[in-house]
């Protein structure tokens, strides 16, 4: 314990000198998965360069995602005694030129500032805003993802220094019998997306009877969309390992897994580091700290099959098995891993329990609403303006993170599919829905792991329901009926009316077999797996009829379904419709109204894009008359 | 012990039985296609789908355990109209060859469509997805067109003969039984019991040898027990205008249950075979005196009577013994004969002979 406490000594000590009253300027870059997508290693690669130019001693630190993907890659300086400030969109280009004017000129360059990380003084001084203060960022509140985007989530002394593993301690301190109390009165709900309590979860595994029991850590993160659980273990990998460590002692575990995804390879290896970091401090082995608790954490890399985020398909991959669920009960809190009592929950229950401990049951109802206390990220992602990784209290309406946090969208705002794929596609009426377990479900939807993909009135929603039914399609393992041939019956429907071939009795058909799906289906992949279709029919009904009675796909998707007109009232006669043309099927002299060959024209949506006056529409294929009637009464 | 009440009846039943059990053991019918009673249950066909109050979706009673208080309706609009729909599922992506399929009349599927009075449903895909009659195994016709995937087959294959042929490969609506990796049965260390084909409610796995010869209601089924060894399994012989045309299980047999051997499965067509001996057959000269040439028609074999046979096997032996002694000949007995015929056995050649050199097919 003595020794655990030096570390933590050191560690602040650390944090203090080298972060927080830094003698030489600190640059933060973040590079999880994110953002290096968006370019932040060739960024760091021109950091580097430039420093060595300029002959400047600089710390690079390299955090994870601080959230705005939309803003990635960010960058951000901390001159000795000034206030972190964030650059957003840095190309190589303008990282060397701000790292310029920062170093050399100690000039911030707040015209490429997009916000800081000081107080109100420094913002009047300079005019930049607080990072924390950009539309995007205000309405959230920040607890599990409260050091994502400030420490390095490679180095364990960053974590110790944010008060890490004090959760622990005092779990280790007060017994098991206060985590559970903290968790019960917290009303922590499993983040994974059924939203069972979590301190029952817990106390079932605890009084389950068994020798030898199991934490497990699911983080086989599947949506498509959906990336909460990688930022969180790429930017925080030690909280989501504290959380294991509080479970394991808490229900008398003496191993954890975490069933990570394959595809996540930096998270696999942040975790791994952490976990190595664990080690040393003393967190992990045999008699942790001097209390005779005995621990050990595994990584499980899964395979990709989304079905193994089902607790029971994921404990049947653990165990070598084909990944399939199987009927409950028993729960897993009886048998679950090698038939013993087994605890899963999900990446961001573990991550958030730390918090929980360390400030109590009841400092955690401050957020969120009765019933659903907490917050819970979202990547928000789509047609929003604002896209990225979000926290928020739950009850918080879906208008507010669509609108506020997310900015609203370019064109008019038309649906927002919730809760992944398995989620439920609402409209414009239904967002003043609050983001509640109980709320999402009774709109037809599910909380899922926190998908939300915003779409806008460029989007089918015949198309989107085929997209995600698709998904359930391939990722059904097949072992029940309902869902294996269910989702089969869904897709061959809306294949044939986003082909035109639609009738109105498909749409009965979809009803029918959605109905049974849910019903019967074995797991909750089948139960849910219809949703995308039942709320998309129940909300854009009219929209299934114009593509079923009309054969007419309004957003201008379903080839076939429609025509391109250009509109010679909005049209200026540009060129850059004729330009991007693949077929040449758009034709006009410049400053001219141009025309549209429908007989060319693959419906590549390519014109649509660049039109800046949206003169190019989609029209149904019978107005073509019309159209012509129209075009030969304007000549 | 705990109380429910199933479709109105109230009944106390033990704790830790499933809610089949329990309404099979008070008569109540559920139907089942997954499941079989010397199987663990899977519930993955949702046809004995029940309704539990309180219950946000339905439950299979096949592995639902039934809890106190329990209510439960196996009969209700929901149930049966989601267990009408699971079977038109089903069928959407069956082929509906009924009128010439060799099951027809025993397939369960077909059973259930009738009961539910299933409507077959305009769409689904029900063109041939995979080839007819695929694995060379010369007993097993397989044709996975038919196939509900159901599982029976794989667990039969796991959990009875315990050779783990079938197995399960692709996902969703591509899923299909394999055998083995990928392979065919007999690489995949199939041994031909055809336990597969017995627990097969439909015609996906059907039975080679008499593909094509008769249907269920056009045979007798008479109980015998097999006689290629001692182990006295009990199944019934399929019988046909007065021929044996195949073996069935015999859920009822005492010894074996619906398990048999390849043997006793498929080796029955000695039955009507040409080249089956009806009658003891001996050489020529043995019959007739007659010298024996190196070659030739002493040597023929020539059909005779049971009485004159034994007399010569007897006047040999005897000469034998006579000649060189008794430990010069040695006695073998089958697995074929019963356990008496070979204590008699035993007898003859300790006592009647006066060796002990005998020996049973069984120990070599």
């Amino acid at each position: 314990m003595n020794r655990f406490n030096s570390y933590r000594e050191e560690a602040l000590q650390k944090w203090d000198s080298q972060m927080v009253h830094s003698e030489i300027p600190v640059i933060y870059l973040g590079t999880a998965s994110c953002g290096i997508a968006a370019g932040a290693l060739d960024v760091l690669g021109t950091i580097q360069q430039t420093l060595t130019e300029l002959g400047q001693p600089a710390r690079i630190v390299q955090v994870g995602c601080i959230g705005p993907c939309y803003l990635e890659p960010i960058m951000d300086i901390a001159m000795p005694g000034g206030p972190r400030v964030s650059y957003t969109n840095v190309t190589p280009q303008k990282a060397k030129r701000i790292l310029q004017a920062n170093l050399t000129e100690g000039d911030l360059a707040p015209k490429m500032a997009k916000g800081h990380f000081g107080d109100e003084a420094f913002s009047s001084k300079t005019g930049i805003p607080k990072f924390f203060d950009l539309p995007m960022l205000k309405p959230q509140v920040r607890v599990i993802l409260k050091n994502c985007g400030f420490i390095d989530p490679e180095d364990g002394d960053h974590y110790l220094a944010q008060d890490g593993y004090a959760g622990f301690l005092k779990v280790l301190e007060a017994g098991p019998q206060y985590a559970l109390e903290a968790l019960k009165e917290s009303g922590l709900r499993g983040r994974g997306g059924a939203g069972f309590p979590a301190f029952k979860k817990w106390e079932l595994a605890r009084s389950a009877a068994g020798e030898q029991k199991y934490v497990v850590c699911n983080a086989d993160e599947g949506d498509p969309g959906a990336f909460m659980n990688r930022a969180l273990i790429e930017s925080d990998p030690h909280a989501v390992l504290e959380g294991l460590l509080i479970a394991g002692y808490t229900v008398g575990a003496s191993q954890g897994i975490i069933y990570v995804r394959a595809e996540y390879p930096l998270a696999v290896k942040r975790l791994r580091k952490a976990i190595g970091q664990m080690r040393s401090y003393g967190l992990l082995g045999d008699d942790i700290l001097g209390s005779g608790f005995s621990f050990d954490i595994n990584i499980k890399e899964g395979a990709g099959a989304f079905v193994c985020g089902e607790e029971t398909a994921l404990i049947a991959s653990l165990e070598g098995k084909r990944g399939m669920p199987r009927p409950r009960p028993p729960f897993p809190s009886d048998s679950g891993y090698n038939g013993c009592p087994t605890l899963i929950n999900n990446t961001e229950t573990f991550g958030t329990v730390p918090a929980i401990m360390r400030n109590g049951g009841e400092w955690y109802q401050q957020f969120g609403v009765p019933g659903n206390y907490g917050t819970k990220t979202f990547s928000l992602v789509g047609k929003v303006k604002h896209t990225g990784l979000i926290e928020v209290p739950l009850g918080t309406s879906l208008r507010q993170v669509v609108e506020e946090v997310g900015g609203g969208t370019e064109l008019p705002f038309k649906a927002v599919q919730t809760g992944g794929p398995l989620g439920g596609c609402l409209g414009a009426s239904q967002l003043d829905t609050p983001i509640t377990y109980e709320a999402m479900r009774d709109q037809g939807s599910i909380m899922g792991s926190g998908g939300l993909i915003v779409m806008d009135e460029s989007t089918c929603i015949v198309d989107m329901a085929r997209y995600f039914i698709g998904f359930a399609l391939r990722e059904s393992c097949g072992n029940c009926t309902p869902c294996r041939i269910g989702t089969r019956v869904l897709i061959d429907r809306l294949e044939k009316i986003i082909r035109g071939e639609g009738e109105p009795h498909d749409l009965e058909v979809m009803r029918k077999a959605a109905d049974t799906m849910v019903k019967t289906s074995l797991c909750g992949l089948g139960q849910a797996a219809s949703n995308p279709v039942t709320s998309s029919l129940n909300f854009f009904a009219a929209e299934y009829e114009s593509h079923v009675h009309d054969h007419y796909c309004q957003a201008g998707v379903c080839k076939g379904l429609f025509q391109y007109v250009i509109l010679a009232e909005r049209c200026n006669g540009c060129g850059l419709c004729v330009k991007v043309c693949p077929a040449n099927a758009i034709a006009g002299k410049l400053r001219e109204t141009h025309t549209l060959d429908a007989n060319l024209c693959t419906q590549c949506h390519a014109c649509v894009e660049v039109c800046t006056k949206q003169a190019i529409l989609s029209l149904p294929l019978s107005a073509e008359q019309d159209h012509l009637l129209l075009s030969e009464a304007l000549q | 012990m705990v109380n429910i009440t199933i479709d109105g009846q109230c009944i106390e039943t033990e704790a830790g039985k499933t809610i089949l059990q329990v309404a099979k053991e008070n008569g109540i019918q559920i139907p089942t296609l997954c499941y079989h009673k010397d199987l663990s249950p899977t519930g993955n066909c949702r046809m004995c789908v029940v309704e539990v109050k309180g219950g946000r979706f339905l439950q299979a009673a096949c592995v639902t355990q039934v809890w106190e208080g329990m209510e439960i309706s196996t009969v209700s609009e929901r149930v049966m109209k989601d267990r009408k729909l699971t079977l038109e599922f089903m069928l959407a992506n069956h082929p509906l060859d009924c009128l010439t399929c060799d099951v027809g009349g025993e397939c369960e599927l077909q059973d259930l469509a009738y009961d539910y009075r299933v409507e077959v449903p305009s769409w689904g895909a029900k063109g041939t997805r995979y080839p007819v009659d695929s694995d060379p195994n010369p007993f097993v016709r397989v044709d996975f067109n038919k196939c509900i995937l159901c599982r029976r087959c794989v667990q039969a294959c796991a959990e009875i003969q315990v050779r783990d042929v079938w197995g399960v490969a692709k996902r969703g609506f591509e899923e299909q039984i394999v055998a083995g990796a990928g392979t065919t049965m007999l690489e995949a260390r199939c041994e031909s019991c055809g336990q597969c084909v017995a627990y097969c409610p439909t015609g996906a796995l059907s039975n080679k040898m008499n593909y094509g010869t008769a249907r269920a209601h056009q045979v007798k089924k008479v109980t015998t027990t097999c006689s290629y060894c001692g182990v006295g399994c009990q199944f019934d012989l399929l019988v046909k205008n007065d021929k044996v045309i195949g073996v069935s299980s015999n859920p009822d047999a005492p010894v074996n249950g619906m398990a048999l051997c390849v043997k006793g499965r498929y080796g029955y067509d000695y039955i009507h075979h040409h080249d089956r001996l009806l009658k003891p057959r001996v050489r020529r000269y043995l019959l007739e005196g007659v010298k024996k040439e190196r070659t030739g028609s002493p040597w023929d074999w020539v059909e005779t009577e049971w009485d004159t046979a034994l007399d010569i096997v007897a006047k040999k032996f005897k000469e034998t013994r006579d000649a060189t002694g008794a430990d010069t000949l040695g006695f073998l007995t089958s697995a074929k004969c019963l356990n008496e015929e070979n204590y008699l056995m035993n007898k003859l050649a300790r006592q009647v002979i006066g060796t002990n050199n005998i020996d049973h097919c069984a120990r070599l």
